[in-house]
């Protein structure tokens, strides 16, 4: 197309970046930028990989710089401004000068009273205020999905591969910051399986399913995934034929566990069904409400169990393409994830001919960048699209018009790792655990003030009492639980009792969510966590809608005033403020993420647990004293 | 027998709906707010609507055109939703106005809409939009502070003032001025300067949540990016934020008389595309140039020269 | 085409072709509306070709751009004719049904093989044959052709090319297929339709055609001559022969706009009497002997124009005309009066109701009252209840033979290179090219700041300039065989080397009109102006190269 560039150029290194991954330029004279981009249709159909393109000249030279843009604008015939207009969408990527070490700081609700604070004054001294600093800076991040091992960082390095490091302490971030870290050390930190999954520990027994390989198998071995029963259940779906499984997954009664609860084998039917071809299956990895930790481990420390759960997916539904979009805060479970990709292919697992049954299903993976929406189902669409992260109007659902405008069955990890039980022991026996529509057993992400945080998996109609006790107890005297993250709502402690159902939550009025349960002791500051949450919104806000955009900016102005003490006219009058703010975004909000964003605010008021004055002296950050 | 030529039409079956209680009978692949348009009373009729323009494929974002469908938890876009047969719509329930109230509420609030129009001016008054409740605004960003806002970022705030968007004026160029205090990010002009109309994609949405804002690649003046100066993004532009240099100056010098402008539509002198052209006269003088949405030729879109090149009929 | 003077195609037909070939059209730029149109098509997977020596914006959306050397298209078409008919991918039932001369057309490209065409167009044969058989099995396609096409010494053979390949495929008569040439002015649809090309009358009829003229006669009371008067090129042949020796030129300025302008502007110099009527002092009406100011009647006064797509549509009057200015129709009753005719004032709704009266089959349903209600008509439109004509020629595809009526004939059209030869002396090709901000000579558009106007420059080639040793921006001297002029160089990516460009739009700048040829095409009389033989000097005064950012 007739793009038109402005005269920067790009370096050497950012050019070998971008075409490191793409395939050689289509047409004449296409290679020179000078001569203008591609035509034609062929070359206006490679936007999908603006996000990778984006990732490569960033993981490279660690910022954008007007030259890089223009280069991947011309080799991907996208336009400077829309190619800017994602760039800028995305929180990891920077559109000016960046220190090539960044260490991005977890201060969410769970790490930030558990040692965040800690960390980013102990880097404010150090490397100076936020986004300054020539060779390192420090940027605060909302949760970066490690709050079993709070408190958490991670290091976004140009020339060298991202790395998590949790629990850590305020000295080493320091140490790794200023480039005495790298990723194979810290990776080292999560060898014990037991730290993340606590389970592990105990005498396993029957007790776990979608956990059962985790500390078991080696990760990096395809031969011991196979050891362990893997892609048995793959070997039972061809078997039973691919009608039949998505029978299976009915008669399971599962329902998505990203939050919606939607059946996964209605969904399943409507894409393998659905006349337009292709179809595209997309694995939603890109967890990101604060609190939750569970696929990220499951990715971890079982990323083959993913890969043979999306081949089965594919192949029921007539996928022959399968996308796996895993956020971007992810260094670990990504590492593993492509090395699992790849020794599948290699071996016959994924590619033309899977396991010789004459089938085809490949995966590509895809790295989100900083943008909690992109865990909206459209809105990670348009983001593999090569487009801004904005959820787009529904209907049409993505199982009519997904993925290029294609039929495209979406599911969660935790969903598709629930396909291979449902394999194992049969859609009705798989039912047979839990109850009404909630079946199987459900991955919890336990944090705060519990004895031993982490991933636990019970059944169904467990209670929050039952769960709270696998995970050691509290510490200290419970004042409430945020269940179902900060799209969810608060607990009190004489509702402990509730089955954790989505029918059982429902009733006492929460959400499970995406299996959120982080606990608060009467030590902790309320109004802070309100606070980090009513920022959350106002920062990952895609901006689209208007409810949302302004309604987020809003509520967080207004508990700022109630904070400080000092409404416009009188607290009731504050109260009423919020709560027409709250409705104008659950009715009138595009996307999940705006019509959730006053849930826990609202909850935390109906529940009147702001009735209290706070101490002004903690700025929202009061430290908790473990 | 003749064979005439085969002009397929599409096989349209016509869907019937109930609307606050009355049946509707419209087209299949209508929206909502097209039967409204078309079969609603003037109440219904009047639905308010400030992203979507006849002429670009809805964009949903601004939200104050919901309406409430029964069996949907969440209020629906009109302009975006197609109906469907035994929809039962509701346009005038609490839940429907307080939504558009405070839709309202909330652009007028953090943006300038004094010059969004008189149906705004009106719907604001009967919708009841109460924009000072959020507290006294912000002073203004600096020149060029919004557009270098980080994804993901911003100062914590005390409450004690309503964030805006207010800035200064962006003036770059001979033709048109950006005036983002005004713009409530309808994404029109992006839509119309991309795949509805132009295909230029000189501007974009860039940054996130509310400091998301409509920019050139880094920010470039206007001379500096894609801008083809076709002027279709101003004839989209729902509140002024996009405007000719022309009206701008009148404006500033307050000899700006929309009461006295005539509009005269006329055939573009230039190109043998045969363009029609809006002339919008003050005094004896054009001060802008549009074309209607409706016409096959245009669709209500321009070039540079239709839009700007009648300077040599000026008779100033 | 095919006995009517206009596109077959509504611009709507664009959005719904599987195929659109642009050949010698930059319509991105000249044509951005239509334009819009073609991408709302290859937004839903309409494919297009772009025939055109440069790498254009409008090339640079298409799935394959025919990079052909100026003057070749003939060779181009014949050679994908040829394709076509070897590779049995001709529309026999439409040639059997609707067209005369197939036999001796299919002979006549027989000699233009792929490897020929390629040798003469410079375009790689595999992209010949792909455009043969995507424009074949296409079941929508249109070719729409622009000046690139119409600026030859033999145009109307171009002209004839492109239709030969529509009748060929069948590509013609049917919704989404068609052949449309884009008029590069606002009302050269409707001058033409008006009777102003020599060999018509207005409503499309031949001066030879005895019945139409008795009624013209009858209606204006004066005999009109059933012998065809000169067109522009004839008309300064004549003033050269002395034979015309007053003009009265009305809303051109042939001093700038005409190929080989100094040799125009001495023959304008040379006339006994010259008369101008313009809305602006033109370089032509500073040569005249009377000025007559006219109104701008596109928003002065009232009246019609006619679009490419055949829509007759109303202009208005929004302002007054300034000062003694008039519309042109009332000052051509004026002078009637004063040579001793009382036409009175007709309104121009009169004016208009008088054609109506006389063109029966195109114009005749055309009420102003409904050209205002419906936004327009496309002709033909015959009576008041006719919805127009959006798509023409149908009657091709008609089963009654009657009803086909006069078949489309086919027209054997030969290769033959610009007048304006290349040689060791005159080495590049100059083309001229036009900018989506200005219009033709300048006159209407220099009156507002673009914000794209750059100074007007010789655009070249980046090889061509190293090999000469020229830098970007650098001022040089351009010759061909007829002038020279000095401008200054911009590099430019869209051009080939061999290939360099000037634009007709500031004279004031650079004249490039001193440059081209007026060697022009007897069946339509334009002037060869996309293919001027030039070499470009360096000046000796230049000095250090001057790099615009250099010491500024």
């Amino acid at each position: 197309m007739d793009l038109r560039l402005s005269g920067a150029e790009a370096t050497a290194e950012e050019r070998a970046a971008v075409d490191a991954l793409l395939d050689p330029p289509l047409g004449p004279r296409a290679a020179d930028d000078r001569a203008g981009p591609d035509s034609g249709h062929e070359a206006r159909s490679r936007r999908h990989l603006l996000l990778p393109a984006l990732h490569a000249v960033s993981d490279a030279v660690g910022f954008l710089s007007e030259g890089a843009l223009n280069h991947v604008a011309t080799r991907l015939s996208v336009p400077p401004a829309d190619v800017y207009g994602v760039a800028t969408f995305y929180a990891m990527f920077a559109v000016e000068p960046r220190a090539p070490r960044v260490v991005h700081v977890c201060d969410d609700v769970a790490c930030g009273p558990y040692g965040g604070e800690d960390i980013v004054t102990r880097l404010t001294a150090e490397l100076g205020p936020e986004g300054r600093g020539e060779e390192a800076c420090w940027v605060r991040s909302p949760c970066l999905g490690l709050c079993e091992r709070a408190p958490a960082v991670m290091f976004q390095l140009a020339g060298e591969p991202d790395f998590s490091h949790a629990p850590a302490t305020p000295s080493e971030v320091v140490a790794a910051a200023r480039g005495t870290g790298d990723a194979r050390s810290a990776d080292a930190a999560f060898a014990d399986p037991g730290v993340s999954v606590p389970q592990t520990r105990t005498p396993r027994g029957e007790t776990l399913t979608l956990l059962r390989r985790i500390g078991v198998v080696d990760p990096a071995s395809l031969d011991d995934y196979r050891a362990h029963g893997g892609y048995e259940a793959l070997r039972r779906a061809v078997g039973l034929g691919s009608s039949r499984v998505v029978q299976e997954l009915k008669d399971s009664s599962l329902t998505g566990r990203g939050g919606a609860a939607f059946p996964t084998g209605v969904k399943w039917d409507g894409v393998a069904s659905a006349p337009v071809r292709p179809h595209y299956l997309v694995c939603n990895a890109d967890e990101s409400e604060p609190g939750t930790f569970k696929d990220r481990v499951l990715m971890e420390y079982d990323p083959f169990g993913l890969v043979e759960a999306m081949t089965i997916a594919g192949w029921a539904t007539g996928c022959e393409r399968g996308y796996l979009y895993i956020r971007g805060e992810y260094p670990l479970a990504t590492r593993r994830l492509e090395h699992a990709i790849e020794e599948a292919r290699r071996r016959g697992y994924l590619g033309e001919d899977v396991m010789g049954e004459g089938f085809t299903f490949d995966i590509e993976l895809r790295r989100g960048a900083g943008a909690y929406i992109c865990g909206e189902e459209t809105a990670l669409l348009n983001s593999i699209e090569g487009f801004r992260g904005e959820p787009r109007n529904k209907p049409p659902f993505p199982s009519v018009s997904g993925l290029f405008g294609k039929p495209t069955v979406i599911n969660n990890v935790e969903t598709l790792y629930n396909v291979l039980p449902v394999l194992d022991t049969g859609g009705p026996s798989f039912a047979s655990i839990g109850r009404e529509r909630s079946t199987g057993t459900k991955l919890f992400c336990v944090s705060g003030a519990v004895v031993t945080p982490g991933v636990y998996e019970v059944d169904f109609g467990t209670t929050l009492r039952e769960l709270l006790t696998l995970a050691g107890g509290l510490r200290g005297e419970l004042r409430t639980i945020l269940l179902g993250g900060a799209a969810g709502g608060f607990v009190m402690p004489d509702q402990l009792d509730v089955p954790l159902t989505l029918e059982g939550a429902r009733e006492i009025g929460a959400t499970l969510g995406s299996g959120v349960v982080l606990a608060f002791d009467t030590d902790a500051d309320l109004v802070g966590t309100l606070r980090r949450i009513a920022a959350f919104f106002r920062d990952e806000s895609c901006g689209q809608c208007v409810p949302c955009r302004v309604g987020t900016v809003r509520q967080e102005e207004a508990l700022a005033r109630l904070e400080r003490g000092a409404p416009i006219g009188d607290r009731e009058t504050e109260l009423a403020l919020l709560d027409d703010l709250a409705r104008v975004m659950r009715d009138a909000s595009i996307c999940g993420l705006g019509q959730t964003a006053p849930a826990a605010v609202q909850s935390a008021l109906a529940l009147r647990l702001l009735s209290s004055p706070p101490d002004p002296s903690t700025n929202g950050h009061r430290k908790v004293t473990t | 027998m003749t064979s005439a030529p085969v002009m397929l039409g599409e096989i349209k079956r016509v869907v019937t709906l109930t609307v606050d209680g009355r049946e509707v009978r419209v087209p299949e692949g209508s929206t909502i707010l097209q039967a409204l348009h078309e079969q609603g009373t003037p109440e219904q009729a009047d639905t308010p609507t400030l992203c979507w323009a006849p002429n670009l494929a809805p964009i949903n974002a601004c939200r104050v055109c919901v309406v409430e469908v029964e069996g949907s938890r969440v209020l629906v876009p009109s302009c975006a939703r197609k109906v469907e047969d035994d929809m039962v719509v509701r346009t005038d329930s609490e839940k429907v106005r307080h939504s558009r109230k405070m839709v309202l509420e909330l652009l007028a609030s953090s943006v300038d809409m004094s010059q969004a129009g008189d149906d705004v001016a009106r719907w604001m008054t009967e919708y009841g939009v109460d924009a000072d409740r959020y507290g006294p605004p912000a002073a203004p960003a600096a020149e060029g502070e919004r557009d270098r806002r980080h994804a993901g970022h911003h100062h914590a705030p005390d409450g004690s003032h309503a964030e805006t968007v207010a800035q200064p004026v962006k003036i770059d160029n001979d033709l048109y001025v950006r005036d983002y205090s005004r713009c409530i990010l309808c994404y029109k002009c992006v839509k119309a300067c991309g795949t509805d109309a132009q295909f230029t994609f000189a501007i974009a949405a860039a940054g996130r949540g509310f400091d998301a804002r409509i920019a050139t690649e880094y920010d470039a003046e206007l001379p500096d990016s894609a801008c083809v100066y076709c002027g279709n993004c101003i004839g989209v532009c729902p509140t002024g934020a996009l405007k000719s240099v022309r009206e701008h100056e009148l404006r500033e010098d307050g000899d700006w008389h929309p009461e006295e402008e005539t509009v005269t539509t006329t055939i573009c002198s230039f190109c043998g595309v045969g363009c029609n052209l809006e002339l919008h006269v003050q005094n004896n003088s054009i001060v802008n140039v549009t074309s209607p949405s409706d016409h096959s030729v245009t669709h209500g879109h321009l070039c540079v020269k239709g839009r700007f090149g009648f300077q040599h009929v000026q008779n100033l | 085409m095919f006995g009517a003077g206009g596109g077959t195609s509504a611009y709507v037909e664009a959005e719904d072709a599987d195929l659109l070939v642009l050949w010698g059209s930059n319509a991105r730029e000249t044509h951005p509306i239509f334009f819009h149109h073609v991408l709302q098509g290859l937004r839903k997977g309409t494919r297009m070709y772009s025939v055109d020596p440069r790498r254009t914006s409008t090339a640079r959306w298409a799935d394959g751009w025919l990079g052909l050397d100026v003057g070749t298209d003939i060779a181009l078409a014949n050679a994908i004719a040829r394709e076509i008919i070897h590779s049995d991918l001709v529309n026999h039932t439409f040639v059997d049904r609707a067209t005369t001369g197939y036999a001796d057309y299919a002979e006549s490209v027989e000699p233009y093989t792929l490897e020929r065409a390629a040798e003469i167009t410079g375009v790689d044969a595999a992209l010949i044959k792909e455009l043969a058989h995507a424009y074949a099995r296409a079941d929508r396609a249109q070719i729409c052709w622009t000046l690139g096409i119409t600026e030859h010494h033999n145009a109307a053979d171009y002209v004839f090319a492109l239709i030969n390949l529509a009748l060929l495929t069948g590509h013609v008569g049917r919704y989404g297929s068609g052949l449309v040439p884009l008029r590069g002015q606002n009302n050269v649809q409707g001058g033409g339709d008006m009777g102003s090309i020599p060999a018509k009358l207005p409503g499309g009829y031949d001066l030879g055609d005895d019945e139409a003229r008795a009624r013209f006669e009858t209606t204006w009371g004066a005999p009109v001559s059933p012998k065809a008067g000169m067109h522009l090129s004839q008309m300064f042949e004549a003033m050269e022969a002395g034979t015309l020796t007053a003009l009265y030129c009305i809303g051109e300025n042939p001093a700038e706009s005409e190929a080989n302008a100094t040799h125009a502007r001495h023959m304008l110099e040379g006339l006994d009497h010259l008369v101008v009527q313009d809305i602006f002092r033109t370089a032509t009406a500073d040569l005249a002997d009377v000025v007559l100011p006219a109104a701008a009647d596109w928003c002065e006064y009232e009246g019609t124009v006619t679009n490419s797509e055949r829509r007759v549509q109303r202009v208005r009057k929004a302002i007054d005309p300034p000062g003694q200015a008039w519309p042109d129709t009332h000052i051509i009753c004026a002078v009637a009066e004063r040579l001793g005719h009382d036409w009175g004032r007709p309104t121009a709704e009169q004016v208009w109701d008088e054609l109506r009266s006389l063109s029966l089959n195109w114009h005749h349903g055309m009420s102003y009252a409904r050209l205002d209600e419906l936004g327009g008509l496309q002709w033909p439109c015959p009576t008041e209840d006719h919805p127009g004509t959006p798509l023409m020629h149908a009657r091709l595809w008609a089963d009654d033979p009657a009803e086909i009526g006069t078949p489309a004939p086919f027209t054997p059209v030969e290769h033959v290179p610009p007048v304006d030869a290349l040689d060791e002396e005159f080495p590049i090709r100059l083309t001229t090219v036009r900018l989506l901000d200005a219009y033709n000579s300048g006159v209407q558009t220099g009156g507002y700041s673009s914000p794209m106007r750059r100074r007007e420059s010789l655009r070249m080639d980046f090889d061509d300039a190293e090999r000469l040793g020229i830098v970007d921006g650098e001022k040089v001297r351009v010759v061909s065989r007829r002038g020279a002029v000095e401008a200054p160089v911009a590099l430019d990516p869209s051009l080939r080397p061999g290939l360099a460009s000037f634009t007709p739009h500031f004279s004031e700048e650079v004249d490039t009109n001193v440059l081209t040829n007026d060697a022009w095409d007897p069946k339509s009389g334009t002037s060869e102006f996309k293919a001027t033989a030039i070499r470009i000097e360096k000046l000796a005064d230049s000095g250090e190269p001057r790099l615009p950012a250099a010491g500024g």
